[in-house]
């Protein structure tokens, strides 16, 4: 065990895989001599070369066309979007090609890539460094959309998404990148795709966070414990495929759902969430769902602590649900 | 100066060995038969404004390490590149930035305090603190909207470039984009149209050798980014971008031309990104201080000043007495912007569309009404 950042996590999946399989390969802008803009990359064109960790001309359609090419010719490409806010060149290779190979040609083309994200806001980005766009891909169908919240996840989900056949959006949330450390195994494991993780149980209310919001969840658990309040923090990790019978299950137990994500509220995850728990568990529900969420406006920067839906609102949102 | 067609091709030697036009030496000597005499107030207004720039851009670098202000990017070495070029525009013209050129809008008029109260994203900011510091807006300034995504602007630019020519208004587009830039997209559909429908805009193509840590000769196989013009159909310079003069006589032309219906020009200006690429940035990862010391060389402020000082018209008197006024200027505008109030809370829901629909206005009730967060940005 080493004590890791999800920076260095990330970096030793990159590395771990990357001796292991020499089809993996990086691409993107700034990943090779610079080891990208967030340093995750560090390293690597030192140890793997130029022709795996390559530093590509500023183009994310370029970029994104050429790993579907590659993941077509038989590599296993790890591209790079510098920021999520700068994905839109690429959705055309995203959208339209990379997620519907396999089902546009019967499963005789397959494009296994794991394209890397950095995501979300409280970094002072703006909104052209902040977005939280996960929905537009979860709403792809053939695209599987990963959001680890710690460094061990971060390491584990991220070798599940290198190995997995299916192309893979993996958002990596900024605001935690070097958050925290915790004890990360130097050896080889991974984290299943679409397992949901319960973090801390809870009797009363069910809340449902991923990514950098997980912490602020979890923070506005401990404050609402404080009023004899039990509440269930469930990591979902994966976005999509969804593991609902984890967040269901926990919903039969406690009645109460409350979903925090910092993306925009309309057509968000949560909404989905709401509508799954509703179907397969409205006889056990006392009180309506909540989401707690981003404002449906697009990110700001000075007044940014008051866009995220931090503890400050979620405590609130938990205490209400709890005594509906 | 002339500008060469490029399609069809012309019997010009292009790329590499074409030649970079240049007026001044690094002694700020001006060659007699490229010189474009210009007046000399309007050469110190060009001066002056460069000179404020490097000024405001060491202050906010400051500012951003002191933790006064949360990001900056500067112009350090690129100045006559921005200022040169903007001045030799008429001021109808549209300017369609990238987010390096905030001296284009001061030399157009923009007031220093908006600019800093837009780095300090406070309830004056035009943008109320909507965008990172730097991403100005300017609509008196016929500067538009700066955003972050790389490459946008351009084919904007030959839109707004296209509404002149449809409405027969005597203005002309430009657009100010990086050699990272001559990689996306929209450069490529810009130049294309701008080819195909002839519109009357330019394209600065600051090529400062850098797009973060990817070096300008890994951007493009093209001999040169002039050469780019070739496959469009439009017509490109080279163009010594830490020489004002040179970037003015070459804009000025270009502009004419598309005045007068000839269509758009590319013009490469060559210059170098002396700064880190933003206070995010550490350039000694990828780029050797030797590099950079050799390009200061030819740092743009200091060979416009020896011209100056050759023709009589600055004198060291002159330098100190406009360096302490604009520092105490600046002191002034940061002072005020500082003691300025953040956007209210209800403002973060305005301008999303022109009337507020039902959704919004509910969610801003919960937000203002609701609890303050616990920490600023
Ligand atoms: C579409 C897009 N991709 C990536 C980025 C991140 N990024 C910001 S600036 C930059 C380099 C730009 O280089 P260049 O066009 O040469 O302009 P310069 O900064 O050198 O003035 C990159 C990659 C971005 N802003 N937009
Ligand atoms: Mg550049």
């Amino acid at each position: 065990m080493t004590q890791m950042t999800m920076v260095t996590a990330i970096n030793d999946a990159l590395r771990s895989e990357m001796r292991a399989d020499e089809r993996v390969v990086l691409l993107g802008e700034d990943v090779g001599k610079e080891g990208g803009v967030f340093r995750v990359t560090a390293g690597l064109q030192q140890e793997f070369g130029e022709d795996r960790v390559v530093d590509t001309p500023l183009s994310e359609t370029g970029i994104m066309g050429a790993a579907v090419g590659m993941a077509l010719g038989g590599l296993r490409p790890v591209p790079e979007i510098q920021f999520a806010d700068f994905i839109y060149p690429a959705l055309d290779q995203l959208v339209n090609e990379a997620s519907k190979y396999r089902y546009r040609s019967g499963g005789e083309y397959t494009c296994p890539m794991t394209v890397r994200v950095p995501v979300g806001g409280g970094i002072r980005g703006g909104h052209y460094h902040s977005q939280s766009p996960e929905s537009m891909f979860i709403h792809t169908a053939g695209l599987k959309v990963v959001c680890p919240s710690n460094p061990y996840d971060a390491k584990g989900l991220l070798l599940s998404s290198i190995r997995d056949p299916d192309p893979v959006l993996f958002f990596e949330p900024k605001r935690v990148y070097r958050a925290l450390k915790m004890d990360v195994p130097e050896e080889d494991y991974t984290v299943d795709l679409s397992s949901a993780k319960v973090v801390r149980e809870g009797e009363h209310v069910t809340c449902v966070a991923y990514g950098a919001m997980l912490f602020e969840a979890v923070a506005a658990a401990e404050e609402v414990k404080q009023q004899g309040i039990d509440v269930e923090v469930i990591d979902l990790r994966t976005l999509w495929p969804l593991d609902a019978d984890t967040v269901v299950e926990s919903v039969k137990k406690t009645g109460r759902l409350c979903v925090v994500h910092e993306a925009a509220r309309a057509c968000g995850l949560g909404g989905e969430m709401v509508a799954e728990v509703c179907e397969k568990a409205f006889l056990h529900l006392e009180a309506p769902p909540r989401r707690i969420t981003g404002w449906d406006t697009p990110f700001p920067y000075t007044l940014e602590n008051e866009y995220l839906p931090l503890a400050h609102r979620i405590t609130p949102a938990l205490l209400e649900t709890a005594r509906y | 100066m002339e500008i060469q067609q490029s399609y069809p091709p012309s019997a010009l030697p292009w790329g590499g060995d074409q030649e970079v036009f240049a007026v001044l030496d690094n002694e700020g000597h001006a060659s007699a038969s490229k010189d474009p005499r210009l007046p000399l107030a309007l050469v110190k207004r060009i001066y002056e404004t460069m000179l404020r720039g490097r000024i405001i851009d060491e202050r906010l670098m400051k500012l951003q390490r002191q933790g006064r202000i949360g990001f900056h990017v500067g112009a350090e070495g690129e100045e006559a590149a921005i200022v040169a070029s903007a001045a030799a525009m008429e001021p109808q013209d549209w300017l369609a930035p990238c987010y390096r050129e905030v001296a284009a809008a001061l030399y157009r008029g923009l007031p220093l305090q908006t600019y800093i109260d837009n780095m300090y994203g406070n309830a004056d900011d035009t943008c109320l603190g909507r965008q990172m510091p730097d991403h100005v807006t300017a609509r008196d300034q016929r500067y538009v909207s700066v955003t972050a995504p790389i490459g946008t602007q351009i084919t904007q630019a030959v839109g707004l470039a296209w509404a002149s020519k449809l409405k027969r208004e005597d203005v002309v587009s430009a657009a100010y984009f990086g050699d990272g830039a001559t990689s996306s997209n929209d450069f490529h559909a810009a130049m294309n149209f701008a080819g195909v429908f002839k519109t009357p805009c330019l394209f600065l193509l600051r090529n400062n050798g850098w797009a973060i840590s990817v070096p300008a000769d890994r951007q493009t196989a093209s001999r040169t980014y002039a050469d780019k013009g070739i496959a469009y159909g439009v017509p490109a310079v080279r163009c010594d971008g830490n020489d004002a003069l040179a970037v003015y006589a070459t804009v000025s032309a270009a502009r004419a031309r598309a005045a007068a219906g000839e269509g758009p020009t590319l013009i490469e200006l060559v210059t170098y990104r002396l700064g880190p690429h933003t206070t995010s940035d550490d350039p000694t990862v990828y780029r050797d201080k030797a590099e950079v010391e050799e390009h200061a060389k030819a740092d743009p402020i200091v060979r416009l000043r020896k011209y100056l000082e050759h023709q009589g018209a600055w004198t060291t008197e002159d330098e100190q007495r406009f360096t302490a006024e604009a520092q105490a200027e600046l002191k002034g505008c940061i002072d005020k912007a500082e003691n300025t109030p953040e956007p209210s809370i209800a403002s973060m829901f305005e301008d999303v569309y022109a009337t507020m629909p039902a959704h919004l206005a509910e969610q801003q009730r919960q937000c203002v009404e609701g609890p303050r967060a616990k920490k600023k940005h």
